[in-house]
């Protein structure tokens, strides 16, 4: 029988909600080609976790603000110059882990970079789970949107959407899981959390609804079953959860291959 | 008197736009760095009509569809009619590796009965199920078209709609955008280097190279003329000539 402390049963409970919203925002950026981004956008976080370990506020906040400051001015360069999203977060990515790195005290910089759900409280659980639902609902509101653009920006702008806008509701809601993404797995790897359960379930969904679906399970399952890992084997939960959503994916990619290989067989056999 | 004709260059008249106009163009210019890519483009497109804009490589017919869509900056002005609705079909989309279907992608915009949607276009509702990256290019041309028109657009954009479909293909996209054209009398404006389509299915055509260089009725012209307005001299055929092509 599964035993939990109550700081665990905190952790696992934003987890579950962190884990769905991150893997269902994370089907859009998979698909977009910008799984890098996401990546790299995480570690942008790590001065405004600094700040607020420092002046001792809230990282959620600190994080916060240094996720939205990067999307506003990626969205801004993105616009007004020919350089691409991935070259723009690029820059800002390694400025900001160097100067997080630089003023992150040095007692706190693991905590930092790879989390602790032990230390998520109620307070934390809370918020935690009303600002996923919200970034859920607004996310589910755009999704069709975001894949028109996706597809083609001149037949969403055709169709009236407002690519640009709609583009920066995106990235701010990555922002905001990323940033309370960051007690449960640290600024390293909230990144994975939003690629690999998109990147496992890309690779066995053959429509858009079962696509995100699959991503938001495969999401939810990996930050819940590393969270428990980590209660037995005395690890932090950050790198359990992403070796358990690498997991997932690696059995997606066997699992795809032999169903190829099956179908192959099939219609070589029906030719006969 | 044409339905469409070229506006006067300069003064107050250029800007003045009749009910009945779906698109006024006056003085268009486009820059990419430093360099003109359209300039002094000016013309007014009325209900009702086709219009085929043709012109070489480069000429710009692709930048004239981007401003018309506001996707980039511009000088000079654009004024679509207010109560339009815009329909736009690109060559192609730009990314197909997503796992959408046909039905998903219709569903964005047709809520009701997706197999009409499909079957205006003449294709069969099994196309339904497969996935937009699975398409050939007429399939999915066809595709985009039945998004364009399932919520009854007033205007018609298409992109070069045949590009990279098999020469059989072409014809039956061709008629069923005309046959559009005359069932619910939308506008179109339609991008093609098929000098065929332009003689065939354009009311008129407006030919580019950075410039206008010529607007006005495709029937006023053969097809030997419009090869030369396009391209010059020395690329141009006699009838005789076009016709053994």
């Amino acid at each position: 029988m599964i035993t939990l402390s109550d700081t665990i049963t905190f952790g696992l409970i934003a987890g579950v909600f962190v884990g769905l919203t991150a893997g269902y925002l994370g089907s859009i950026m998979v698909s977009r080609h910008m799984a890098l981004v996401g990546d790299a956008l995480s570690h942008v976080a790590l001065p405004g976790v600094a700040l607020g370990i420092l002046f001792n506020f809230n990282p959620f906040i600190g994080a916060f603000a240094f996720l939205a400051a990067t999307v506003i001015v990626t969205w801004y360069l993105q616009k007004s110059t020919t350089l691409s999203v991935e070259a723009i977060i690029g820059v800002l990515f390694v400025l900001a882990l160097a100067i997080g790195i630089l003023i992150t005290p040095e007692v706190d910089l693991f905590e930092a970079l790879f989390g602790d759900v032990s230390k998520i409280t109620l307070t934390d659980t809370i918020i935690t789970v009303l600002v996923s639902v919200g970034v859920l609902v607004v996310a589910r509101s755009i999704y069709e949107k975001l894949v028109v653009s996706m597809i083609s920006k001149e037949l969403a702008i055709a169709s009236r959407i407002k690519v640009e806008r709609i583009n920066l509701i995106y990235l701010f809601l990555v922002a905001i899981i990323v940033a309370i993404g960051i007690k449960e797995v640290g600024t390293l790897l909230v990144g994975a959390l939003v690629i690999l359960p998109a990147a496992a379930a890309k690779n066995i969904s053959s429509t858009l609804s079962r696509y995100s679906l699959m991503s938001a399970i495969f999401g939810l399952a990996s930050a819940t079953l590393g969270i428990i890992l980590s209660n037995y084997v005395n690890v932090p939960a950050g790198p359990l959860v992403v070796i358990v959503g690498a997991a997932i994916f690696a059995a997606g990619v066997v699992a795809s291959s032999l169903s190829r290989r099956l179908n192959n067989q099939k219609s070589i056999r029906n030719t006969i | 008197m044409s339905d469409v004709h070229r506006t006067p260059t300069s003064g107050s008249n250029q800007s003045r736009a009749e009910a009945s106009d779906m698109l006024v163009v006056s003085e268009l210019g486009v820059r990419s760095q430093n360099k003109a890519i359209l300039e002094e483009i000016s013309f007014k497109v009325k209900k009702g009509i086709s219009l085929a804009i043709v012109g070489p490589n480069g000429g710009g017919k692709t930048t004239l569809f981007r401003a018309l869509l506001k996707l980039i900056p511009y000088t000079g002005m654009i004024r679509w009619n207010d109560k339009i609705r815009m329909g736009y079909v690109p060559q192609g989309l730009v990314s197909t590796d997503f796992p959408l279907s046909v039905a998903e992608f219709l569903r964005f915009k047709c809520r009701t009965d997706l197999e009409a949607c499909i079957r205006s276009v003449g294709l069969e509702k099994e196309i339904l199920r497969q996935s937009l990256g699975s398409l050939s290019g007429g399939e999915l041309q066809r595709v985009l078209i039945a998004w364009a028109i399932v919520d009854d657009p007033s205007v018609l954009l298409f992109d070069e709609p045949t590009s990279g479909v098999d020469i059989g293909a072409e014809e039956p996209i061709y008629d069923k955008v005309n046959s559009l054209k005359k069932e619910i009398g939308i506008t179109i404006l339609l991008i093609t280097h098929n000098i065929h389509v332009v003689m065939h299915y354009a009311d008129y055509v407006l030919a580019l190279n950075k410039r206008v260089l010529f607007f006005g009725d495709s029937k006023s012209l053969t097809h030997s003329q419009l090869l030369s307005i396009i391209y010059g001299n020395e690329f141009a055929l006699s009838e005789e000539e076009y016709h053994k092509e």
